[in-house]
Parts: structure tokens; sequence; C-alpha cells
């Protein structure tokens, strides 16, 4: 007999991830983790592309911890060989690569209760979503936040220009692109402008989350 | 696991001292650990007095000062760059921090967590070592015996591993060397020997060599009647030969003497006896090589009966200036040969000048040198700065016995010239009326100075005050010296107008933040190396040997005899000469490697170890400052 009430069994990570976002209450921002993220994918195509690389370091009282970082590799059903001149990853590279399932698992607990923080977070997220959705499991529960809303929203000119490229904030706010088009190397250079950015933030406001996560209009609805 | 940004990290910190002394594994680890901090320009990253925090930083992007109030005056101590760890010592000695730190501009900074860090000392004498001297150098009082010969630990950290001269110098060889053929008798050879004064002969079929006739072979062999000197050379041959290749060291080519109890080599062009013959290596080549180059080159120079060998001679200096400071032969060493090579030059150019003249000095003479040569410490080819004393003689004579020596004096400035001493700019050469005098003009001369120390005077005094002998009267010479002295003992106020002088030429301490370069002209951009560091050590060691009545030029000696005299300075002197022989050095492969004076120095294309090299020459040169500044009373000096 069919229990319709009865929820759903989810893995481990997915429950844990559920748990711990449920009624999470974020205290004052220097104690609040973020993960910096970055995903490489085979194409622009949420449904028919794939992630190859997700690389994300963790900040947390405006430091950017090393020792907290992640970076995975994922074994590739989809193969567009026009985009592996960006990110430099080929179908049988040698770095050691785990299926998609396993490359979440492990990110998810990487997450942790982390806060996120992207470039273009929308991309990225929709990609993790729909990977997860193959994986019969919901959306990412974490809140997030992304640099070009947060540049937006404090940037003095230029506020009728919607988006801005990651190279165009490594310019303004003078950051080196080493790494540029690894996930890891683009996750860090996303740090750095996060830092800056909460740093020119805090002058005039306490910072809290409530005010960043306000930039986000698309997201976090 | 591979990392993307510790691996950045790691290719950032292997280029730093003390990281680069860490193997690759060890440092992986540590840049897997790293916090990466950012701050705006101005903005404090601890305070002094404040409890140590858990990392130390290395500064990746940026500057920053640190800075100490010592009675609610803030006194900024240094500013850190791109590369520079700060905040080390109180986190391993465990006590607040003695000083601040704050951005100088935006600043990104690697925080390294001691923990780890301190395993890394344990296990790497030389990281600690270099961390010793770095306490050193940031501490207020950076010569307490606890650091005593180990301020410039970070620089040999940076050095490379000294080697023998001798031992990797390749060695020099007859090229062309005379051989015969098998059908020459033994007479025949012998007196193709004796002929072109060879203690040796090759004996060759095709170029190739077959065997070789000694010296050692005619005696054993036919002076004792062994065999007859009507046969034929293979009868008394050395066969086969042993050969090597056209490049070799010394310490191969000794090594193959020893092992074959040889004294003669053949080089071929392969290094086999089966190929072409190109040259003969002696036992006496390695000896002279070895010991007796420059006592080679000075005994070239008294037997020189031209300028023109003269001036190959001075190239040939050069050489060796070269091959030295490339074995990281001690400086002192080097100065005080090429010193002795430059004085026995401008010796025989003298004679050879009398000798044009047809006609001896009229009464006694002495020839001076001043400057850095007077200090024996030309390196490099630089201009001439010299003097001509002579005896006092009844005004009468002395028309025509100043004449003779301007006559000589031109000639022997002229020859100087050729040999490749340009002519003073400033005119302070021998040759100048001004600077040719007799005994009794310059003893007045010397003593206006001293007694009215005008700007222009004292310049004069910091070249003249140098002055050392070369040729000539020896008594003159002590005369001269003694009425310097005894007029600087009876008015001291005369060193502190040296002083102030000096220390209008600051430690350059802000080095690489601070606009220190030259402005304009053909340098801009460029750090000036002799009267921004050089200089204003010399000056302060000739300042504290004129106070102690030192009879001594040369600035390394000065130091070394001003620390026995005044053991309450010691460390610091030690540290000056320590500094000053680093300059010396570094301003010589400058000048080595672009071909001029290496007086300008392009900061930007300085490596970060050269950099240090020079910054850790800077403090004891603040320092040195100070303690002038004080003696001296410069403060009280109109």
């Amino acid at each position: 007999m069919f229990d319709f009430f009865k929820r759903k069994k989810y893995p481990e990570f997915w429950e844990n991830h559920i748990e711990k976002l449920k009624n999470i209450k974020y205290s004052n921002f220097e104690s609040i983790r973020f993960v910096v993220l970055d995903t490489e994918t085979t194409g622009f195509s949420y449904e028919g592309d794939r992630m190859l690389c997700i690389g994300a370091v963790a900040i947390k009282n405006n430091k950017i911890l090393v020792s907290d970082s992640f970076e995975v590799y994922i074994k590739q059903e989809v193969f567009n060989k026009d985009t592996v001149k960006i990110h430099g990853i080929r179908k049988n590279g040698n770095e050691i690569k785990v299926s998609e399932e396993e490359a979440l698992r492990q990110f998810i607990d990487y997450l942790d209760d982390a806060v996120i923080v992207a470039h273009h977070t929308v991309f990225d997220i929709t990609m993790i979503n729909v990977a997860l959705k193959r994986m019969n499991l919901g959306s990412i529960k974490s809140k997030q936040l992304d640099t070009n809303y947060i540049h937006k929203k404090i940037a003095t000119q230029d506020k009728s220009k919607k988006i801005f490229s990651l190279d165009e904030l490594c310019d303004i706010y003078n950051v080196k692109k080493h790494d540029r088009h690894t996930a890891l190397g683009d996750a860090l250079i996303t740090a750095y402008i996060f830092l800056k950015l909460t740093i020119k933030y805090q002058k005039n406001n306490t910072l809290n989350l409530h005010d960043l996560i306000k930039t986000n209009y698309y997201l976090n609805k | 696991m591979k990392n993307t940004i510790s691996e950045r990290i790691y290719d950032f910190l292997k280029d730093y001292p003390p990281f680069n002394l860490i193997s690759k594994s060890k440092l992986l680890d540590i840049a897997a650990k790293v916090e990466i901090v950012y701050f705006e320009k101005d903005v404090i990253i601890f305070n002094q007095d404040e409890a140590p925090q858990e990392h130390f930083y290395i500064i990746y992007e940026g500057a920053v000062r640190l800075y100490r109030f010592i009675d609610d005056q803030k006194y900024n101590l240094d500013i850190c760059d791109e590369g520079d760890i700060f905040g080390l010592r109180p986190l391993i000695i465990n006590e607040d921090y003695t000083m601040g730190a704050a951005t100088n501009e935006e600043t990104i900074l690697y925080g390294i967590p001691v923990s780890i860090f301190l395993e890394i000392v344990d296990e790497y004498p030389k990281v600690s070592q270099y961390l010793i001297a770095n306490f050193a150098t940031n501490t207020r009082e950076p010569f307490s015996d606890k650091h005593k010969g180990r301020l410039f630990a970070n620089v040999s950290s940076v050095q490379k591993v000294e080697n023998s001269f001798a031992e990797t110098q390749s060695a020099q060889y007859s090229k062309n060397p005379i051989t015969c053929t098998v059908d020459t008798t033994i007479k025949e050879a012998s007196i193709i020997m004796t002929e072109k004064v060879i203690n040796s002969i090759i004996i060759a079929e095709d170029n190739r060599p077959l065997g070789i006739i000694t010296d050692k072979d005619i005696r054993t062999k036919i002076g004792t009647g062994l065999v007859s000197v009507d046969k034929k050379v293979t009868a008394i041959m050395s066969s086969p030969v042993i050969s090597f290749p056209e490049k070799f060291t010394v310490a191969e080519a000794q090594i193959a003497m020893l092992k074959n109890k040889l004294s003669h080599i053949c080089i071929t062009k392969d290094g086999t006896d089966k190929s072409e013959l190109v040259g003969i290596l002696t036992n006496q080549d390695l000896n002279f090589v070895q010991a007796n180059n420059p006592v080679f080159l000075i005994r070239d120079v008294k037997h020189a009966k031209d300028i023109e060998t003269l001036k190959y001679i001075r190239i040939k200096a050069s050489e060796l200036t070269k091959g030295y400071l490339e074995q990281e032969i001690p400086i002192y060493f080097i100065t005080k040969v090429i010193s002795e090579i430059n004085t026995a030059i401008t010796k025989r150019i003298v004679r050879l000048s009398i000798k044009e003249l047809e006609e001896d000095p009229p009464v006694a003479y002495t020839w001076l040198a001043m400057g850095s040569q007077g200090r024996k410490e030309q390196l490099l080819i630089t201009d001439q700065d010299n003097a001509l004393v002579f005896e006092n003689v009844p005004e009468s004579e002395y028309a025509s016995v100043k004449a003779y020596f301007l006559k000589l004096s031109t000639k022997v400035t002229e020859k100087l010239h050729i040999v490749g001493f340009e002519y003073c700019p400033a005119n302070i050469m021998a040759s100048n009326p001004k600077w040719c005098q007799s005994l009794n003009e310059w003893q007045t001369q010397f003593k206006e100075w001293i007694d009215n120390p005008t700007s222009d005077k004292i310049l004069l005094s910091i070249i003249f005050f140098d002055f050392d002998y070369v040729a000539g009267d020896v008594e003159l010479y002590n005369q001269m010296s003694d009425s310097v002295f005894k007029n600087v003992a009876d008015k001291q106020f005369f060193l502190g107008f040296l002083s102030k002088s000096t220390l209008l030429n600051p430690a350059p301490l802000g080095f690489f933040k601070q606009f220190l370069v030259e402005q304009d002209g053909e340098n801009k951009d460029q750090f000036d190396i002799k009267s921004r560091a050089i200089r204003p050590l010399v000056d302060a060691a000739r300042i504290f040997s004129l106070h102690h009545n030192l009879k001594i030029n040369n600035t390394i000696a000065r130091f070394e005899r001003l620390m026995e005299l005044d053991p309450q300075h010691r460390d610091l002197f030690e540290s000056c000469a320590i500094a000053f022989k680093i300059l010396l050095q570094f301003r010589t492969s400058q000048g080595l490697a672009n071909n001029d004076t290496g007086r300008f120095v392009d900061i930007n294309a300085l490596s970060k170890s050269d950099r240090l090299k020079l910054k850790s020459c800077f403090k004891p040169l603040s320092n040195i400052q100070e303690i002038l500044k004080i003696r001296f009373n410069v403060a009280l000096l109109p």
C-alpha cells in the first residue's frame, strides 16, 4: 500500500542540507560563512549542457580561507569541443573525475550552512539545481548573493547597465586576472571582488546580510 | 588534492625568503592553509601592544607601514612591500606586538598560521637563521649581542653556494704547441726546445699527438747516458699522451696530473689523442691560474715598457675582478688586489713619465691618490683623483720646481687616461696647479678648510682627506697626514660639519615605496647607489677615523679598527663594514654587467633577493647616522 503522506526518503547529504537550512538564523556578518563558487560547464544550455567542474572557496570575517576551499572535476556525458578552449578541461584529461552525483554530494556537504556568493549566480545555481533534479532532488536551499548585483547597488555610475562581466569587475576593483576560466580560479577572483565590495559597502552602513540579500532582485524571492 | 588556489599561492611564496628555503611539498602544505585578507588604504592590521594574532603576514600586493609610538610620538619604522613578511616575531616569542601595522595603500595579505610555521622553523635551520636576521633588522636595537653576526644571514640565504675560485675557473693553456715528427732525433728535438725556450715538445703525426718529451726525460734518460742523443725521439717519449678537450676546469686538470704523475697535458679537439692537437697545458699554467694571477700582473706592470702594456694589464685586471666576483671571493680581498694593481700601474706611469721628461725631479715629491683610489676601494675603472706634493723650496726656485711637477703631472694624467682612468670632471688632478703644491701650501690649505668649513671646502675635505701614498717620498706623505690630524684634533666642531654634510643624504629606508629614485635627467627612475648608500657609509667611516686619529683610508679597515676602539658600538661598526662590502660588491657586479660605473641601479629590474640585500644595508647606515648626529652635536650647528 502506498503511503502518499510519508515523506520521500532522500540521500543523507540532502537530508542534512534541508535540515541545516530549515531554521537557519544568521547572526552578525563577521561570523557568517560565505562560499564563493564558480562552475565550468560544457555550454550555456541548462538542459543540454553539463558541469565540468565546481570550484569554491570560503570567506569568513573578511578573510578568504584557502584551507576551506573546494574543487571537483566531473565525468562527462555531454562533451562540447567548442568550450574546451575556454576552460581547458578535455574529455579525458588528467584531473581525477567523479560522477555528477558524487560531485554534488561532496559539494553540498562542503557547502554546509554557508551563504552562496557567485558572479551571475543564477547561471551556476541553475546548473546545480538542474543536476540535482536529475537526482530527483529539489533546488538548493542556501541564501545566494551575486557580485554583479552588489556592485550595481553600490556603483555610483552606470546604473543603467544591467550586467557587468567578471572581467569588467576585475578592472573596476583592480583584481588580477589569474587562472581565469578555471572554476576555483574564477571563484577566487569572485571572492576578491566580494571582499572589496563588502568593505566598500561597510563604509557607509553597518553591514548585515539582509542588506546584501536585498541587492539580489532576482534571487532569494 | 589538487587545488588551483594553493598552487597559485605556492607559486608566489616560493620566490620569497624564507619560503624559498622550504621543500615544495612542505610549502604546498603551508599554501593550503593560508588566509587571504584584503585591506583598503590606511587601515590598521594590528595595533602596538595588542595580543598577537594567530597568523603572520606576507604582502601579496600593496604596502604596509610598521610604526611605533614612543612617548605619544609616532615613528614610522619601515615600509614593507610585496614579498615582505611582518608580524611574526611576537607570535614566535609570544609577546604583544611591539609595533603597529597599517596599510600604506590597498593591500592583499596572505596570513600564515604560526602553528604550522613553528614546525618549519624547527625543521629548517636556515629558516630560523633567516628569521633571526629579519627580527634583528626590525627591532629598535638591532645590534644586541643576541643577533651578533647574524644580521646578514638573510643575505647569505639568498646567495648561491660558495665555490672556490680556482677550482671552477676554466684553465688557460698555450695554443699551437711546438711539435716534431717521429723521425726527429733527440738532439734535433732538444735544439728546437732550446731555441723556442720550451720545456716540452709533442711528437705528432697528422697533427695528432703521439707522445711527449719533457725536460725531465732529457735529464733522466739522456743526461744519465741511458739513451743516445742520436736516437729518434720515440725512444724516450711518453706515449700515449693524456689529453683533454678544449673546455675543462682547473680542478679537472689538476686531478688528471696528480693521478698520472704528469706535468703536461695535451689539449685536443675532442679530448682524445686521436683528434687534432690544439694546445698544451703545463703544471706551471695551473699554478699561474691558482695563486699567482694578480702577482703576475703586478710583476708585469713593473716590467712594462710602454703604456699599451699597462692598458692591457688593466683590462686583464678587470677580467680578474669579474672572475673573482662570479666566484664570490671576499670583496675585501678583491679590492686589495685591484688596488695593488692600480697602484702599481700608477707608480709605473710616474716612472715612465720621468724617463720621458729626461730630467729627474728637482726635489722630493709624493704622488697621492684621492677618493676611492686613495681608499683602495676602486674595483671598476672610474675617474682619476690625484694630487702631488713637493718639498718646500726657496721662493726663488718655486716657479721652476712647480713647472717641472706640473709638466710631470700632465704626462702622468695623460697616461692614466690612456690606460683607462677617465679624467676627473672636477679637475681634481695633479696636473691642475691648485692640486700640485708644496708641503707648506698643502698644510695651510688643510688648516683653512678645517677652520672655515663652508660647504665647498667640506666637499674638498671629503675628497682630499682620503689621500694615500702612491709614489715618491713617504716622509712628505706622513707630514701631510700628520698636519690634518693635528688640525682636526684642535677643531672638533669640524667633524660636526662633516657629519651634517653627510646627513644630507639620509639612509633610504622606505626604499621601494618612497620616491627615492632620481627625478630627472638621463638616470630617471634609477637609484643612485653611490651617493645614497655607499658614500654615506664612507663618510661616516672617515669622520669616526678622523675623530680617533686613525691613519687608515680603507672604509672596511676603518670600520674594523673602530670596532676595537669603540666597543660600545662594536656591532654597529661591524654591520656597517658588512653593509659596505655588500654594497661595493653589488655596485661592482652591476657595473660589470652593464659596462658602466655601476652607480645607478634600476630598481625595477632588481630581483627580490637583490632588493632584500640592498635593504639590509640601509639599516646599519641609518643607525650610524643617528650616532653621528648625537656624537658630533649636529643639531647645534648653524
